[in-house]
């Protein structure tokens, strides 16, 4: 073949065939196991809210697992009124149910709008400040006869994001207990944030407080807790300011609807 | 295409397994390994050999990339343009660790969370390039196959051993995939419980993987002197 291999036409040509080849074998490959991958982060999903309420599930049952104790699940605006709620069967491709909101997706979305106000970017500000279109997903478990709510927190840490569950018993204040997770926090400081060592310090009759701007806090070790704070992790200072912004911040969306929720249960 | 057609026909066929090509295989598994003596791809060795099953899905994935790489590299080698080869292999390589991360996400989920970015970095794993750059640009895939199960193969004893003795050790426990982690030993012969055993939490720990290495390589040299260099 007379084709020069050196020459600027033929490396071009070539370049631009493989970056087709390879674009259209990569989205191939994609959309082949999307159904599969969105159905085990949905696992994993359920898995942690499962974990939250102290129910060990694994991949295999935790979708029995999930509808057995998950009696309902609600979306909240911003101002904490219910918008939607759905009983029945998961439904992974239905947008409009609450278990498929991306709570992280929303956060990140909204870290941005702080990286424009900052930058001066008016216009772009006030696309992002819409955020009367945010859902915010409420989980109502039942187990052993008693009511929990199970809330999603996400957050940023050190390194990457944090996220989690925190699920509070009846009376909406009560801590139940938490599941805590991360991206790429520091092995053995804030990493630790995910061991039972530290997620179990909330169970012990810890509370949000529902009537105060800060309804919790991690605190630096060795300073003094009350029952609406806890103790942090020693090395991972940043990662636990990150576990205290994210409860505080989420849950002061849900307090309005805890309020009310309590208040008709009272006039009940 | 039809040069290469015809220039596969002109030249005098050798046997797929003969000595030479039988030594592709052979060499990297001892004399030649990637880890031991060509000290690449430590990176990877170290940091995910905590457990057995995460070694046994790390090794399958560097295999298949350094076949699937080696593979497609030798079939193009007569159409990349010199000027941009690097760019060319490196893109070969890309697309197959995303291939291979995507299927890890499908359909072992558990553990590409704990491989979590070592899959992606495949991609910088120097056997790779090295083998891609050395051998599979100037070769057939017939020997190109070869010289990757090899490589691939050599890279994986290392790992699976690093990972056996550190899960042995650490956690009394043999993980597979599919298997999940098998407890060896019962609970009440720990010291916590009462008993006389106690895991060594500084295999857990990345130094000793760096230790096992060295002892793998000290040993080695020692059984053929050949390989200690010369300072």
């Amino acid at each position: 073949m007379a084709l020069d291999k050196n020459s600027t036409s033929y490396t071009l040509t070539f370049s631009v065939v493989m970056v087709v080849v390879v674009g259209a074998a990569l989205a191939f490959t994609a959309l082949a196991l999307k159904d599969r991958q969105d159905a085990n982060a949905a696992d994993k999903k359920m898995m942690d809210i499962l974990s939250a309420i102290g129910v060990d599930a694994t991949r295999d049952n935790a979708g029995e697992l999930f509808g057995q104790y998950v009696k309902s699940r609600i979306a909240l605006d911003i101002q904490g009124q219910a918008v939607a709620e759905e009983n029945g069967t998961l439904d992974l491709r239905n947008a409009a149910d609450p278990f498929n909101i991306d709570v992280m997706k929303d956060y990140r979305a909204s870290i941005k709008t702080v990286a424009k106000e900052k930058s001066g970017d008016v216009a772009g500000l006030k696309q992002s400040l819409a955020s009367e279109d945010l859902r915010f997903p409420l989980y109502i478990c039942e187990k052993d006869g008693a009511r929990i709510a199970v809330v999603p927190v996400v957050g940023s840490g050190l390194w990457g994001p944090i996220w989690g569950y925190v699920a509070l018993a009846s009376d909406f204040q009560t801590i139940y207990g938490t599941q805590f997770d991360h991206k790429s926090e520091t092995p053995g400081l804030g990493a630790e944030i995910k061991e039972s060592f530290f997620t179990d310090k909330f169970t012990v009759g810890k509370k949000i407080n529902l009537s105060s701007p800060t309804l919790f806090e991690v605190v630096k070790g060795g300073a003094p807790t009350t029952e609406y704070s806890v103790d942090g992790i020693t090395g991972g200072t940043i990662t636990s300011k990150g576990v205290g912004e994210m409860m505080n911040r989420t849950l002061g969306i849900y307090a309005t609807y805890f309020q009310s929720q309590l208040s008709t249960q009272a006039s009940r | 295409m039809s040069t290469q057609t015809a220039e596969v026909v002109e030249k005098t066929r050798e046997p797929l397994f003969s000595k030479k090509n039988r030594k592709l295989i052979t060499d990297p598994l001892g004399d030649s390994n990637p880890i031991t003596v060509q000290v690449l791809g430590i990176c990877s060795a170290l940091a995910i050999t905590v457990q057995l099953q995460q070694a046994v899905i790390m090794s399958l994935s560097v295999l298949f990339v350094l076949m699937g790489g080696n593979v497609v590299v030798s079939l193009l080698r007569n159409m990349i343009p010199d000027r941009i080869r690097i760019i060319v292999q490196l893109v070969i390589v890309a697309t197959l660790v995303i291939i291979v991360d995507q299927i890890l996400k499908a359909f072992q989920p558990d553990i590409s969370e704990k491989l979590s970015v070592f899959v992606g970095l495949i991609i910088t794993n120097c056997i790779l390039m090295g083998r891609i750059e050395a051998f599979a640009l100037g070769n057939k895939p017939g020997p190109t196959v070869m010289d990757a199960i090899g490589n691939g193969l050599g890279y994986a004893w290392i790992l699976l051993a690093v990972a056996l003795v550190r899960e042995l050790m650490g956690s009394g426990a043999i993980s597979l995939p599919g298997m999940g982690q098998v407890k060896l030993l019962p609970t009440s012969w720990f010291i916590s419980e009462g008993g006389v055993y106690e895991n060594n939490n500084l295999m857990i720990l990345p130094p000793m993987a760096l230790v096992i290495v060295g002892m793998i390589i000290w040993i080695q040299r020692s059984r053929n002197k050949a390989l200690i260099e010369e300072n």
